[in-house]
C-alpha cells in the first residue's frame, strides 16, 4: 500500500436546489475539484461516486455512468461506479477511492458524492431514507429515520441524565458555524430556545435537532502522494480511511448509548494514522441527529461515555476551541446531501488544511477527522487526514 | 407491493416465531439463518421459536410526522421492546396515553393492522404492544 493525497477539492453550495438536478450538481462539484487540482479530464483514471438512493430520488439508477458522460468523459471511456452506504455513501466512495490509488491500481482517482433529495414530498422523503435501517422489521411497523434517533436518545437519557437542554447546544453550535460558511444550507445561528420549541418531529427531537433534506455535491481527486506535488503546492495527506458496521437494526444491540461500529472505526483509523484523538485539530461528525453527534464525540475517544455534552457546555466545540466539531456547520447547518455529505465532509477538512477557510478557520489546523455514518450508526467510516 | 412480500413474513409477524441457535442457544426475532456468534456451526440447524409476546419497554418516542401509510394515526408511540426470552422488537405501543409510556413499562404483544397500501392495495398485518393491565 502507498501513501494517497488529495489534490484537489470542490463542491456546491447545499441546499434546496430548485434549478439544479443531480447531474447538475455532480458535474458542478467534480469540476470545481478539477479545476483545483489543476488537472485535465485526460489524467482522471477512474470514478468512484457516493450516492444513496438516486434510483428512488429521481428515478436514476447507473449514476456512475451519467456523471461520467455529463462530466464530459464518455469518449475517454473513463470508469465510473457508484458506491452505496445510506447516508455513508460519501466516505464509502473516498474509501474506495483511496484503496484503488492506495493499492497502485491508479495513480489519480475522481471521489465524488451526489444527491438530489428536493424533487420529492418530505414524507416520500423519508420514507425512502428509512431505507437505511431494516425495512421490514423496523420501518414496517412505523419507525421513521427520525423515531430510531428518537429512541437512541431517549434511551440516553435515561441511563445518563442527559437533557433536552443540553442537546440543543449541539445545533447551537452547529449553526453558530454554519452563519460562517457561504456554502452551508442554512447560513443563521440559532438558540437553544428555539430549538426546544420548534416543531417535534419524533420526541425528544425537534426539526431543529434533525439535518436537513438537501441537495447537493461534493468532489475530491486522488493521487498517489509520489505525484502529489506535481499538482499542488499544498497535498493533503489521507492517513486513515477505515470502515466498520454494527447490526442493522436498533433492537438487535446490545446498547444504544454505545456504537460499535464507530468504536471500532476509530480505534483503527487511529491505529492506521499513527494518531490519538488529542492529536485531532479538528473533526467534523455526523451529525444526522443529535444525539448520532453526541455518540460519536464519545465513541471516537473525545470524551467519557455520558460525559460528551460537557464539551459543548464548557465552550470546547467552538471552531476556536480545544475541539473544533462541525465548521462546516456539519450536516445539521451546512446541509446533509446523503450521498455527497460523507466527501463534503473532507472537503471542508481540506480548506482549514490548507487555511483557507475564511472566517471560521481553525487556527493552526494540521489533522482533521471525519466520521461519516450509514442508518443509525450501522456503518461508520472514518478518514484521518493530513498536512504533508 | 404484491402479496408475496407480506404473505411470506405471515408467520413470524402473525406469531412471534423467531429462531434458537442451538449450539450457544441465544433466541433472534426477527428468524435468522445463521448465528452471529456461532457462524458456520450454527448453518441449517437454527430451530423456530416461538415468543411469549412479553415485554418491556426499552426505549420509545411519539411520531409527531407525516408518515407515508399512517397518516390516519399520528402521532404515535414507537417502541423497543425487550421480551424475556432475549430478543428486543421494534413495534407501535396502542391504547394508551404517550404520556404514560415509560422505560421498563410492561406490555404484551396483539396482533392488529400495521398499514395499508393505499384504498384499494393490501392490508398489512402483524404486531402492536398494549400496555398490561396493572
Amino acid at each position: 500500500m502507498r501513501d494517497v493525497a488529495i489534490i484537489g477539492a470542490g463542491e456546491t453550495k447545499y441546499g434546496e436546489h430548485w434549478d439544479k438536478s443531480l447531474r447538475n450538481l455532480a458535474v458542478e462539484a467534480g469540476l470545481k475539484a478539477i479545476e483545483d487540482a489543476n488537472i485535465s479530464a485526460e489524467d482522471i483514471q477512474a470514478i468512484f461516486g457516493g450516492n444513496m438512493s438516486a434510483g428512488s430520488f429521481v428515478g436514476q439508477d447507473h449514476v456512475g455512468a451519467l456523471i461520467a458522460d455529463f462530466a464530459g468523459l464518455a469518449e475517454l471511456n473513463v470508469p465510473a461506479i457508484r458506491i452505496e452506504s445510506a447516508c455513508a455513501s460519501g466516505a464509502a466512495a473516498l474509501h474506495a477511492g483511496y484503496m484503488a490509488v492506495a493499492s497502485g491500481l491508479y495513480d489519480i482517482v475522481l471521489v465524488g458524492g451526489v444527491e438530489k433529495m428536493t424533487d420529492l414530498p418530505g414524507d416520500m422523503v423519508t420514507d425512502i431514507l428509512a431505507g437505511a435501517a431494516d425495512r421490514e422489521w423496523e420501518v414496517f411497523f412505523g419507525a421513521t429515520f427520525p423515531a430510531l434517533g428518537a429512541m437512541m436518545a431517549r434511551r440516553y437519557m435515561h441511563e445518563y441524565g442527559l437533557t433536552r437542554e443540553q442537546m440543543a447546544l449541539l445545533p447551537v453550535i452547529a449553526h453558530k458555524h454554519g452563519a460562517m460558511n457561504p456554502d452551508a444550507h442554512f447560513q443563521r445561528e440559532v438558540t437553544v430556545d428555539q430549538v426546544l420549541n420548534a416543531p417535534m418531529v419524533a420526541d425528544p427531537l425537534t426539526v431543529m435537532n434533525c439535518s436537513p433534506v438537501s441537495d447537493g455535491g461534493a468532489a475530491l481527486v486522488l493521487a498517489s502522494a509520489d505525484i502529489a506535488r506535481k499538482y499542488t503546492d499544498s497535498p493533503i495527506k489521507i492517513s486513515a480511511s477505515v470502515a466498520a458496521n454494527d447490526y442493522i437494526s436498533l433492537h438487535e444491540r446490545e446498547s444504544l448509548t454505545v456504537s460499535k461500529s464507530t468504536v471500532e472505526a476509530g480505534k483503527k483509523a487511529y491505529k492506521m494514522a499513527k494518531k490519538e484523538p488529542k492529536d485531532i485539530d479538528l473533526a467534523e461528525i455526523h451529525d444526522a441527529f443529535s444525539i448520532i453527534a453526541l455518540l460519536g464525540i464519545e465513541d471516537l475517544g473525545f470524551a467519557k461515555k455520558g460525559e460528551g455534552i460537557k464539551l459543548a457546555e464548557e465552550g470546547q466545540l467552538y471552531y476556536d476551541g480545544d475541539l473544533p466539531y462541525n465548521v462546516s456547520g456539519g450536516l445539521k447547518a451546512k446541509g446533509h446531501p446523503v450521498g455527497a455529505t460523507g466527501v463534503g465532509q473532507v472537503v471542508e477538512l481540506v480548506k482549514q488544511l490548507r487555511n483557507e477557510a475564511g472566517k471560521r478557520q481553525v487556527p493552526d489546523a494540521k489533522v482533521g477527522l471525519a466520521h461519516n455514518v450509514g442508518g443509525t450508526m450501522t456503518s461508520s467510516i472514518i478518514h484521518i487526514v493530513e498536512v504533508m | 407491493m404484491v402479496v408475496p412480500r407480506f404473505w411470506r413474513e405471515r408467520r413470524y409477524r402473525y406469531s412471534l416465531i423467531g429462531t434458537r441457535c442451538p449450539v450457544c442457544g441465544t433466541i433472534y426475532f426477527p428468524p435468522r439463518d445463521v448465528c452471529p456468534k456461532c457462524g458456520r456451526e450454527s448453518v441449517g440447524k437454527m430451530e423456530e421459536v416461538q415468543l411469549s409476546g412479553k415485554g418491556k419497554v426499552y426505549s420509545y418516542t411519539v411520531v409527531h410526522q407525516n408518515v407515508l401509510g399512517y397518516k390516519y394515526q399520528k402521532p404515535y408511540v414507537m417502541a423497543i421492546i425487550e421480551t424475556p426470552e432475549g430478543p428486543k422488537l421494534t413495534g407501535q405501543i396502542v391504547d394508551v396515553d404517550p404520556e404514560e409510556v415509560h422505560i421498563g413499562m410492561p406490555v404484551h404483544a396483539v396482533f392488529r393492522r400495521i398499514a395499508e397500501d393505499g384504498k384499494a392495495g393490501i392490508i398489512q398485518y402483524g404486531y402492536k404492544f398494549v400496555p398490561d393491565k396493572e
